[in-house]
């Protein structure tokens, strides 16, 4: 067994666990913090993957960034935020069937599916490509939908305000 | 020895229907934003794991997940001052009271 | 010719304008925008009408039929279709005349008689309305066009009878003239349909090639649309919608109910006459026949009503009757051989207008006066009431054939052409004219002698006996005076007018010439009626009066009742046709038809209602049913691969 398989295994038994736990507790406070310990994982994930950028991101943008906002709403606002009625019966019974189904279908067709290849690049990404790409106007080059994610970001910001702001 | 992409797949493919769960069951909207995060997270591992093992020479999945990490938090900012918001006017975030949609 | 055309526009206009804005005007205002858009109205048909006529007779000696205008306004084959225009022939400038006359004097007469009533206006309005319909129908250049406007005048007259329209029975009144004349109408579009089909023209005048292969066909139609006619024109036993018309306002009984639409039948079945003749001999016998009973009917129902209005409807009936009998005894197309009696129609057609829309205005001074329509409140009015008085004997001495007055004329050439046809009939017909002269003298002595029912009251209120001092009779205002004269001048002098000139059944000139036995008979006849009357009715309490009664009881009864035919009537529908056939349709159309589309209604709100819950507001909800939507999806194409 590769020491890969094994931080796989680990990192996989984390991400389940933790996302098992956020799911099912009662608590938002602890929920939140099961939740980063995914978020931590999945940026586990994209270093093994070798996109060390992107791994970066994930660090930054979702644990730095949106676990400090949900962490923060829920100081603020207090007791409003604890989950405390109990799902009905029925339909825990519905999401399960639901979830199940979906990950047996899911799983079914990944296992069915052959892959052309079946390896990881080890060099990875290089950062100037990358950077290229981003911000490079030719063909498989994004600047447009860059450009579009600041103005969506500078929209959200403005929107967000407008509507927590107190009248 | 690298790990086949199914074993990422399927992993990706459990946390997503662990947030499926989670949304059908919890009835808190703070829960329901969890549970989104948890799905939305799981789709941008596979975008990176499908251009990781498949087409390794392009960056589309690469930058959607980079994307998609951003309009994660752009949503997210949104949906927490929709939260704040209905909990002004509502004096609750429990998603029993909010049938408005009805009327 | 070519102004004909504004005879018809002129009081569509007049219409329009008050239907559309009469409310905002005041009374007065719109009184005399009806007035005078008749008034223009009349001078234009005068003046059609005289250059007509003075255009002068065709190579053939008759006088041509004019068509200004015709217009093809809905084809439905190569050779048929509906047309709408003008034609000018003989009869029907005369109806031009005799329409815009009568229209005009009530016109004038309703704006005294009217006056400060609620809906002054709309009052207007449908005048103009019945006016504009009644000219269409006689100027139609076709037999459908005449149906068009038939039925227009048909709504105009139930318009107008309703005008109370929170008067009970003047509702009940105009809905039952409407069905009735419906339900003849009914026959009478039957009949068009056919002549269309068998004719392949909807023209007075079809093909020779058509006409040879009619064979029975054409008489057929020509029946149905008499009875369609036979509606209109209030024949036994389709008669018994014209007495409770008597519930709209008296010039409206005068315009519509005695001088021009009730005569539609009439003109319908001259207008068709050169066809009866030649093709339906028998049909046309058939007419004198219906006519004569209901002349005879009317006749003796007239001599017991108490209502003053009724008797004039009833002698309107029997007036016409006789108008349709002279048509029925024609056996040719000469009126030297047999065609008489077209002529004599139309001349009494042209007369009775004259002398009935005086008696029914004189009426409506009377009813005016004394705010009531029975005997019983009238009496001695001709001390308070001179003009009314004088020119309600005029159209009495008219209708009851005295010369030199009008109706001494026509009357007397329709008993010509009876006694032409057979001495029975003729007889028979000499007879009911000895009747109209009998109860036309019993209305007027009733009214205008015999005791006062005001002197009477006042005496009581002397007395003390009533505590309310009686209202007194007067003169009617002038503007409704007027009219009256011009109408009793104009029923002196009509009788002289040589109308045989302008109208005969085959188009050329007929001289009218007195056949003075005949004369000699009704006269004599007229007059010994007058004198019984004068007998019976100059004052009251006669001893032979109270004998009549006493001896004659029940057929007075029933007379008066009408001889139950509006209860047979009632029978037959209401017993008959409602149980019989109307229940079970409707039962059917209940239980059957309803009942499947209610089924439809139900499965669909079934349907709803059980998915209604989906629908909860919850958005989490929605999403459940997304995400299992989805994946459902996902799972059946992964089934069908």
């Amino acid at each position: 067994m590769s020491i890969n398989l094994v931080i796989f295994s680990l990192l996989a038994l984390l991400m389940i666990v933790s996302a098992l736990f956020a799911v099912a507790s009662s608590k938002i406070m602890r929920a939140t913090t099961l939740l980063l310990f995914v978020l931590f994982g999945t940026a586990g994930l994209y270093f093994m993957l070798h996109y060390t950028f992107l791994g970066a991101v994930q660090i930054t943008v979702y644990a730095g960034g949106i676990v400090v906002l949900l962490i923060f709403v829920v100081l603020l606002l207090g007791k409003g935020s604890v989950d405390v009625t109990q799902t009905s019966m029925r339909r825990y019974l519905a999401g399960v069937v639901t979830a199940m189904t979906g990950m047996a279908v899911t799983i079914y067709l990944i296992n069915t599916t052959q892959f052309a290849q079946n390896t990881v690049d080890p060099d990875g990404v290089a950062m100037r490509e990358l950077g290229m790409a981003l911000m490079g106007t030719e063909k498989y080059n994004y600047i447009l939908p860059f450009e579009v994610m600041s103005v969506l970001l500078l929209a959200c910001t403005v929107g967000a305000i407008l509507i927590a702001r107190k009248k | 020895m690298t790990i086949p992409a199914q074993y990422m797949l399927i992993l990706s493919a459990v946390l997503f229907f662990v947030g499926v769960f989670g949304f059908f069951t919890r009835r808190n909207l703070v829960s329901l934003l969890i549970c989104t995060e948890l799905m939305l997270n799981a789709v941008d591992i596979n975008f990176a794991v499908f251009n990781a093992y498949c087409h390794p020479e392009h960056l589309e999945g690469y930058i959607f997940s980079l994307f998609g990490i951003g309009i994660a938090a752009a949503e997210t900012a949104v949906a927490i001052a929709i939260i704040i918001n209905v909990y002004r006017n509502f004096h609750s975030i429990h998603i029993k009271r909010l049938t408005n949609l009805k009327h | 010719m070519e102004q004909s055309i504004y005879i018809l526009a002129l009081p569509l206009l007049s219409f329009i304008t008050l239907a559309l804005i009469g409310k905002k005007l005041p009374h007065k205002v719109a009184g005399i925008i009806g007035t005078l858009s008749l008034l223009a109205t009349t001078v234009l048909a005068y003046v059609t009408t005289a250059s007509y006529f003075l255009a002068g007779r065709n190579a053939d000696g008759i006088f041509a039929e004019a068509m200004p205008y015709n217009l093809t306004w809905l084809p439905i084959n190569e050779t048929l279709s509906i047309d709408l225009g003008i034609l000018i022939s003989p009869i029907s400038a005369m109806m031009l005349v005799v329409i815009t006359t009568i229209s005009l004097m009530v016109h004038i007469y309703s704006l005294g008689y009217m006056k400060g009533e609620r809906g002054f206006q709309r009052y207007y309005a449908f005048l103009s309305l019945f006016t504009f319909s009644m000219l269409g129908l006689v100027v139609a250049t076709n037999i459908f066009q005449m149906y068009i406007f038939w039925e227009l005048v048909g709504v105009s007259s139930y318009l107008l009878i309703g005008f109370y329209y929170t008067k009970p029975a003047a509702i009940a009144a105009s809905k039952k003239a409407f069905i009735v004349t419906r339900f003849a109408d009914l026959f009478f579009l039957i009949g068009i349909l056919i002549y269309g089909y068998y004719m392949e023209t909807f023209s007075f005048t079809p093909g020779e090639t058509a006409l040879a292969a009619a064979g029975t066909v054409l008489p057929t139609a020509l029946m149905l649309m008499f009875i369609g006619g036979a509606g209109k024109s209030a024949m036994f036993p389709l008669h018994i919608w014209l007495p409770d018309a008597m519930e709209g306002p008296t010039p409206v009984s005068a315009l519509i109910h005695a001088a021009t639409m009730v005569v539609a039948g009439v003109f319908l079945t001259a207008r068709m006459f050169p066809l009866f003749i030649e093709f339906a001999p028998g049909v046309l016998h058939t007419i004198a026949y219906i006519g004569a009973f209901t002349a005879l009917y009317a006749a003796i129902v007239a001599c017991v009503q108490t209502d003053i209005k009724r008797v004039l409807a009833f002698s309107t009936i029997s007036q016409i009757a006789f108008m349709m009998v002279a048509l029925g005894v024609c056996t040719g197309s000469d009126p030297h051989e047999g065609g008489l009696g077209y002529m004599a129609s139309m001349f009494h057609l042209f007369t009775h207008a004259i002398f009935k829309g005086l008696l029914f205005l004189g009426a409506g001074a009377i009813i005016h006066a004394v705010h009531s329509n029975e005997k019983s409140h009238m009496g001695g009015l001709r001390k308070y009431m001179p003009v009314t008085h004088i020119t309600f004997l005029i159209a009495c001495l008219a209708i009851a054939g005295i010369p030199p007055f009008s109706g001494f004329f026509s009357k007397d050439e329709i008993l010509a052409a009876c006694y032409a046809f057979s001495k029975p009939m003729g007889l028979f017909m000499s007879g009911i004219a000895a009747m109209t002269a009998f109860y036309m003298f019993r209305l007027y002595y009733l009214i205008f002698w015999g005791k006062s029912h005001y002197e009477e009251q006042l005496a009581l209120y002397r007395s003390g006996n009533i505590a309310h001092e009686p209202h007194k009779p007067h003169e009617a205002p002038m503007t409704m005076t007027v009219p009256l004269v011009i109408l009793a001048a104009a029923t002196c002098v009509a009788g002289f007018i040589p109308f045989g000139e302008f109208i005969s059944s085959n188009g050329h000139a007929y001289a009218i010439h007195l056949d003075t036995k005949v004369a000699t008979t009704s006269i004599l006849l007229a007059v010994t009626a007058i004198v019984i009357a004068t007998i019976m009715y100059i004052k009251p309490g006669r001893r032979i009066t109270r004998v009549v009664k006493v001896v004659l009881r029940e057929p007075i009864r029933a007379a008066y009742h009408r001889f139950y035919m509006d209860e047979a009537w009632l029978f037959v529908t209401k017993k008959i046709i409602f149980n019989c056939i109307s229940r079970p349709i409707a039962w059917f159309d209940r239980h059957v038809i309803d009942a499947s589309l209610d089924l439809t209604a139900k499965g669909t709100q079934w349907l709803g209602a059980l998915i209604r819950p989906l629908q909860s507001g919850n958005v989490q909800t929605y999403c459940v049913y997304l995400l299992s939507g989805a994946l459902m999806i996902l799972l059946l194409l992964l089934y069908l691969n």
